[in-house]
């Protein structure tokens, strides 16, 4: 079973097949046949149970706030968390470490809807339940102005029982970004069952499967062409304004379950590693082809998906973009955080950390992911090597490959002297990570 | 069938021995251990069909695929059991008190055996412990079974 195939996992092969080539591809995408998981290049550390590269330490900031998605930082090290289940009737939380023991010593919440997104941009907390988006004014010491009164920016999202969460980021001339993810694994005309076609054209891709653009300032906004941003996206949870250049990067969650609906062209061991889990750069008007092309990272190429009658090896999708990096498939990726901040090391300067929440797309094989990643970039463009810079957020191997992981990172955010956070929203716990030479 | 719903059912004591009495064919002991090919032909059906949501230990997944383990949905009245595995699900639903948003798919292309044969196996593995689901059910519930408009 799938062996037909066996000859795709070669890296590279089978191409020259007279379609022409993805020229328009710019940067190397990377993450080939060569991956494996090893720990960092460098020596690593345990700090508070996260492995993490020698110099940095983690403190545990807060344990047990339930479901802890997105986290903003405010200048003055306020921190923001959005919770996507109600922890004592309140849906975020603001915590502060006010002696500096790394420690949350005061913490407030309001806000009775759950939800994923938090950003903070211009004065304001933004935050998202599944349906609409919301912003709170601070006062000059970054509270919470009228925690009872948000105003309602974005309104009447879709969200129709999968791929709900609607995350959002800022640009830096007053424009939010939402995801609304296909409320689908590829666009069949019923969803995940084995026979049944994909769509074409796909009905979901008019409101939602793409990123939609907002003013970052005016109420009740919804749906409308002219604040559809990108599309051909299936699900993306972790994306952020990039400032070096000035542009919009997503990860986008590849599709699922190849083998469950495709025995026969692929087996097990392939369908835990494809799709990929793609980086795109984004600009106005970006199709990235889902749902009729998933990215194979060990072809390199853009292959037709099998409910449009691909077989594994046919390329499409010749006019949607080519992502900038790839990365092994299923692992999740829910944060993405470009680092400015001067107190790590100059290679993480303009670079991207990933939190990948952890598989489960892939049983029987073993899980992967539940961890956070570090990408370097040079002159806006990704280099191509990727390293995990913390792990052991499962709590150990066996942990990962059951899949029943202690914590899965989610949320990522910078805090003003620099050091990183990190979410965790299987137990509610927030990580201050910070390097000292 | 009616019979089997009834006995499900009904509370008063008296209502059971009289559907008892009256059902000569009142399948006997079905809290018995299913038999081991009930039990092999059901894990197939699991593996094959279930594994890649629920998992290797059908714990389910965190906030997608909730858990099969003792919940009430799998140790409790076989009909809506039944029609979950016929009709799949969609929407969040909510199990030990979290939701869970991934979609499962129908899988009435099962034939009756296989149905009944996979959810013994759920009931009875992962620490479950729970009657057998027979053919018949199976068969009475597809027949009952309104798949639109439901």
């Amino acid at each position: 079973m799938g062996l037909s195939l066996t000859g795709l996992m070669a890296c590279g092969a089978g191409g020259g097949n007279g379609n022409k080539t993805d020229s328009t591809s710019t940067a190397a995408v990377t993450a080939d046949s060569s991956w494996s998981l090893t720990p960092t290049d460098s020596p690593t550390t345990v700090s508070d149970s996260l492995k993490l590269p020698t110099g940095f330490t983690a403190t545990t900031l807060v344990e047990n706030l339930g479901r802890t998605r997105h986290i903003a930082v405010a200048p003055n090290g306020a921190i923001f968390v959005k919770l996507s289940k109600l922890q004592d009737g309140k849906g975020i939380y603001r915590l502060m470490d006010t002696n500096g023991d790394g420690k949350a010593d005061k913490s407030f919440g309001f806000g009775n809807y759950t939800g994923t997104g938090m950003a903070i941009r211009d004065g304001y907390l933004y935050a998202s339940s599944d349906t609409c988006v919301y912003r709170y004014k601070l006062d000059n010491d970054f509270n919470v102005v009228d925690p009872n009164h948000p105003e309602k920016i974005v309104t009447g999202l879709l969200a129709r029982g999968e791929h709900e969460p609607k995350a959002i980021t800022l640009d830096y001339s007053g424009n939010l970004f939402v995801n609304i993810g296909a409320y689908s694994n590829a666009c069949q005309l019923q969803d995940r069952t084995k026979g049944s076609p994909g769509q074409r054209p796909c009905p979901i891709l008019d409101s939602a499967g793409g990123i939609w653009e907002f003013k970052a300032d005016v109420p009740n906004q919804t749906y409308g062409d002219d604040h559809h941003y990108a599309t051909g996206l299936r699900n993306v949870v972790g994306f952020d304004w990039n400032q070096q250049t000035n542009s919009l990067f997503v990860m986008q969650h590849g599709r699922d379950q190849l083998h469950d609906l495709f025995p026969d062209i692929w087996d097990t061991k392939q369908s835990a590693e494809l799709p990929a889990e793609c980086m795109y750069e984004l600009h106005k008007g970006s199709d990235c082809g889902y749902p009729y092309i998933f990215y194979d990272q060990f072809q390199h190429k853009k292959i037709l998906a099998p409910e449009y009658g691909g077989d594994g090896k046919k390329t499409a999708g010749d006019s949607a973009q080519d992502p900038v990096m790839a990365f092994p498939g299923h692992l999740a990726p829910d944060g993405l955080l470009f680092y400015t901040g001067n107190q790590f090391p100059a290679k993480y300067k303009n670079g991207a950390f990933i939190a990948f929440h952890g598989s489960w797309n892939r049983a029987p094989e073993p899980q992967e992911g539940f961890f956070v990643v570090f990408a370097p970039f040079e002159n806006g463009k990704p280099t191509g090597k990727w390293e995990i810079f913390a792990n052991n957020f499962s709590g150990g191997d066996a942990q990962t490959a059951s899949g029943r992981a202690d914590h899965r990172p989610c949320g990522l955010a910078q805090g003003p002297d620099g050091s990183i956070y990190v979410t965790d929203d299987s137990k509610g716990f927030v990580w201050k990570i910070s390097y000292k030479q | 069938m009616k019979n089997n719903k009834l006995f499900i059912f009904t509370t008063g004591a008296s209502m059971v021995l009289a559907t008892l009495l009256l059902s000569a064919k009142t399948p006997v002991a079905p809290a018995q251990t299913p038999t081991q090919a009930v039990m092999a032909r059901g894990k197939q059906v699991y593996l094959q069909i279930c594994l890649a949501c629920h998992q290797v230990d059908a714990g389910g997944v965190q906030g997608m695929t909730p858990t099969l383990v003792k919940t009430t949905y799998v140790l409790g009245p076989k009909t809506p059991l039944i029609k979950i595995v016929l009709n799949g699900m969609t929407g969040a639903i909510t199990v030990n008190g979290d939701d869970f948003h991934n979609v499962m798919a129908p899988h009435s292309d099962l034939t009756d055996q296989q149905i009944a044969d996979v959810l013994t196996y759920v009931r009875n593995s992962f620490g479950n412990k729970a009657s057998a689901v027979t053919v018949t059910q199976v068969k009475a519930v597809r027949a009952a079974n309104k798949p639109a408009g439901k």
